[in-house]
Parts: C-alpha cells; structure tokens; sequence
C-alpha cells in the first residue's frame, strides 16, 4: 500500500479510521476525553499508555463492542471510510464482519480447526448455507496460509482449536477473521499471553498482514510498538497526548509525557 | 532447626481430627444409601421374577405381578418430560442468554427458586384443580404428568442454566465479536458445549418424577386397574402409588412384594443416574478447553 506520510487532512480517502470528538463515559466516569484520530488505510498502528489511559476503551469503541456493557455512553463520531459506526442504523453484524477482533487471551472455539475458520462464512453466509465441500477446503487453507498455520496443521484440521499451541491458538483467532474479508483487524494485547517466542511468530505475522488490512493494536509492551507499528498513538488520561510515525515517536517524542513513558518512568 | 515443636504437634494432632470428622460424615451419608439397597436387595429380591415384572396383579394385589404400575409410570415420567423440557430449556436459555439483568428477570429468578420448593401435596392440588377441572382433562396421565412437569420444571432449569453458564464467556465473545446473533451462538457453540449438564437435569427429573405419589394420586394414577393405559386421557397404576397402596392400604399382602416394588422402583432411577453419569463421561471426554 501506499507509503505516503502522515497528514493532519481528514478528508482523503487514505484515512481507514476517523474518530473526531469522541466522548465516552463508563456510568459517571468519563473515559475518553475529545479524542480525534486518523488511523491510515493498510498501516499497523499502534495504541500505547499506561494501564486505564483509554486506549482499550478507544479500540473497543470502534466495533462498538463497549455497548454490550449497557452503561456506557458516547459522544462525537467514529468513521470507517467515510461512514459513522455510531449512526443508530448500522447493522452490528455487518460492522462486525468488516472489523475483526483479536482478544488477548486467543479465545478459538470448542470446534475443530476447520470449523473455527469456517465459522465467519457459516455466520455471515448470504443464505445461510455453508459453502461446499471443495470451497470450504479452499477457504480454510488460504486463511491458514495466510496466518502461516497450513504446514503445521493442515494434517490435523480435526483437532480442536482448543488444544492447540497459545501461539497456533492465537493465529487461528487472526485466521477465523480473514475468510468474511474485514478491512480493519482490531487487536488488544495480542501477544501478551504468548511466550518470546510466540510474541514473535504472531508479531511477525501482524506485519505480514499489514497492506492488506488496516491494523490498529493496543499494547503495553513498547517494544512490541516500536518493532512492529508503523505509528503510533501515545494516550494518558483518556486523551491523546502524541500520534506520529513509530520511529519518530520512540527516536524523538515531541511531548514530555510521551518521552517519559516510552523510557519507562511510569508504565 | 527442623524438629517440630510443640506447636507443630498440636496443629498435625487438630489436623487429623478434623480429617477424621470430615470422613465420617462422608461415611454417614453413603450408609443409608447402601443400608436401602441392601435391605431392599436382601428382602425384596427373592420377589423379582419375569412373571413378576410382566404380568397382572391378582387375588386383590396380593399375588400377581407390577405390570400395569411399571408401564404406567414410563407413561407418566415420558410424557412428562415431554411437557416440561422443551419449557425448561427455553426458559433456561432466555435466562441465561438473553435476559438483561433487571427486576423482571430477578422475580422470574425467584419465582423459579419458590417454586421448587412448593411441597408436593401442594402441586397436587393445584394440579387437581388446574389439570383435572379447569381444563377438564379428567384424572389422566395427561393431567399427572402435567403436574409432574409443573414440579420439576425448576430442576430442569436450574439444571440446563447452570450448564449454559458453565460454557466460558470468552466463546460467546468470540462469536458475537464476529457478528454471530445470541442464537446463532446458543445453536453452534453454546448448546452443543451444554448439552451433558442439560441432560443430567432431564435425567435428575426422571428419577425425581418416577418416585413421586402425591402429585400423581389425585390427578391420575389409580388404586388398581389392571390393564394398561391405551392413551393419555387413561388413568394408570403407577410403582410409586402401587408399593403406598400394598403397603399400607391392602391387607395380607405377602411382605416380599412392596420390597420387591421398591426394588424395582429405585433400580429403575439408579439406571437412570448410571446412563446419565455414562452421557457426562462421554460428552465430557469430548469436550476439552
């Protein structure tokens, strides 16, 4: 995808995410203050602050997954190229089809590897239907190609997702989202339920991705930001203190607070 | 600097008692149970035959077999469940699936509690009542197991919810989170990851609906009618009429025979826990997470 650099422009079609003004209020707490921000269209970004900043609550806003929660309420907009996700008359399968979710702790179903890929297309198949047997086949190992799982596990697509690996476990839930075609993967802490090695083979897998998917990932280990965004977003306090290209954020942060952070003075 | 002071030796001491204590209170719990089946299998077996599980009761239930009583309890437990489960699931599931956390939902949650603690002589009136007059299905199996069902509808659902909550949240989630419905959840993972508990309730109910009299005795089940019901507006012996009834109520009857009945009766519901125990294995086998 296109490398072009960051601009304060909101209207042009590179912006995957626009959120302007965005209020959000848990009950009487408000957890997000006025927060605008432009996520580009096929870059990795990523969401750091220390624990209760609001960078969960930002990413939760964004499939609107927050709601379930029933007291939590919101002002200002949210926009996925172009069309506001908190309009009343968005259908929350559809936002959820195109905004897949990575959970911290991999969370794969009770079924089978080839049943956990599949599910998307079972849930959103037009007439309900599951595709045949030979597209099916298709679907499954290019999701898990694509998450490079296929040469581990294409001899064990019955075994059950949860008894995999946490590292395969946690490529499966990335490879579960790829078959309904989401442009926005939304990740909250990926890798901090994997061991090093783990981290690394799904880090390196979330930068195979980007291009293709819009990535945004709220992380609390920086040097996970710093190896494996291409910007980042730097929040406290529920707002945004600093958002600029990774490198330039860890090399030479533009805000005192940030600077402080990243060094790790409080965390 | 290892030795065990006197301290140690007191706690190890105050340790074992309690152990002990705990061991023979699990102890006094199996005794009854074995006591039962040991003096039901000792006095009522030489009373079990073919001919006395297969024929006719005669000589005014003296003599005879439990035939009528056998198959008229299937026929009550059968249709029971066929009333009462598909209710307790579904109600079960909106509880446990659907229902937000509000005042309704928490009176339905106690209401459900009340009633599974309503006596059975009470159900039997309201079942008199209900089933027997105002809807006039008459003494039948239809207005028993009616009552049956209406009792042990609580077993049922807090049996199936307590399974759906048993199923971790995280799976819901994950299926909401990629815009599966509440049902498409409840009928690809939830239900299928339930299922075992669901069916240790349905089989909690068996054995509890087979053995009850009082619900039965003025809604359905009859004194002695020896023929077998033809269909659900029939009245029925049922067992656990029939070893009230040649227990207390018919003289000389031979003292084999209410042991044998009662033999009979907690052999059937024990059958019914070990195929039940056997489904929890199996499905537990299968399910790993």
């Amino acid at each position: 995808m296109s490398a072009e650099p960051v601009t304060s422009d909101t209207a042009d079609a590179s912006a995957a995410i626009l959120v302007e003004k965005l209020n959000l209020w848990y009950g009487d707490f408000q957890a997000l203050l006025d927060v605008d921000l432009r996520v580009r269209a096929g870059a990795i970004t990523s969401l750091i602050g220390p624990s209760g900043c609001g960078k969960t609550t930002l990413l939760r806003s964004v499939n609107r997954i927050n709601e379930r929660l029933g007291y939590v309420r919101t002002t200002g907009s949210i926009r996925l190229w172009g069309l506001d996700v908190l309009d009343p008359s968005v259908e929350l399968a559809q936002l959820r089809k195109q905004v897949g979710m990575v959970f911290q702790r991999p969370n794969p179903l009770p079924l089978s590897v080839r049943d956990n890929v599949l599910f998307g297309t079972r849930v959103h198949l037009p007439d309900g239907r599951p595709p045949n047997r030979a597209e099916s086949d298709r679907i499954v190992e290019e999701a898990l190609r694509e998450v490079l799982l296929w040469d581990e596990l294409k001899d064990s697509l019955d075994r059950r997702g949860t008894e995999l690996s946490l590292e395969q476990q946690q490529k499966l839930c990335i490879a579960r989202l790829l078959p309904v075609k989401p442009k926005l993967l939304l990740m909250d802490e990926p890798c901090s339920a994997l061991d090093p090695a783990g981290t690394e083979a799904v880090e390196e897998l979330i930068w195979k991705l980007r291009g293709d998917y819009t990535i945004l990932i709220v992380t609390h280990n920086m040097a996970q930001a710093r190896r494996a965004s291409e910007e980042c977003v730097f929040m406290l306090l529920g707002e945004i203190i600093e958002h600029s290209d990774t490198a330039s954020m860890f090399l030479n942060p533009a805000n005192r607070q940030t600077a402080a952070y990243i060094e790790g003075r409080y965390g | 600097m290892f030795e065990a002071t006197a301290q140690n030796r007191r706690n190890r001491k105050v340790e074992g008692l309690f152990r002990l204590l705990f061991l023979w209170m699990t102890c006094m719990l199996i005794l009854p149970v074995a006591l039962i089946l040991g003096v039901l299998i000792v006095r009522g077996g030489p009373a079990i035959s073919w001919e006395f599980l297969f024929t006719q009761p005669i000589n005014n239930m003296t003599a005879g077999g439990i035939l009528p009583a056998l198959v008229g309890t299937v026929w009550l437990v059968v249709v029971a469940l066929i009333a009462s489960v598909p209710v307790g699931v579904a109600a079960a599931l909106y509880l446990s699936e659907y229902a937000p956390d509000n005042r309704l939902t928490r009176a339905i949650n106690l209401a459900i509690i009340n009633l599974a603690g309503v006596p059975s002589i009470v159900h039997a009136l309201f079942g008199l009542g209900a089933f027997v007059i105002f809807f006039r299905f008459g003494t039948s199996i239809l207005a028993a197991s009616l009552t049956l069902a209406v009792m042990t509808l609580p077993v049922v659902i807090v049996a199936t919810r307590e399974s759906l909550q048993t199923v971790p949240l995280a799976f819901r989630e994950a299926c909401w989170n990629m815009g599966a419905t509440r049902w498409q959840t409840i009928r690809k993972i939830v239900l299928p990851n339930a299922i075992s508990g669901i069916l240790t309730g349905v089989i909690l109910e068996v054995s509890r609906t087979s053995g009850e009299t009082a619900p039965i005795m003025f809604t359905g089940a009859a004194f002695f009618l020896p023929f077998l019901p033809q269909g659900v507006l029939d009245q029925t012996m049922a067992m656990s009429l029939h070893l009230f009834v040649i227990s207390t109520q018919v003289p000389d009857v031979p003292e084999h025979m209410p042991f044998g009945v009662a033999l009979v009766l907690i052999s059937m519901v024990l059958a019914m826990n070990g195929i039940s125990i056997a489904f929890r294995v199996y499905l537990r086998g299968r399910k790993k997470w």
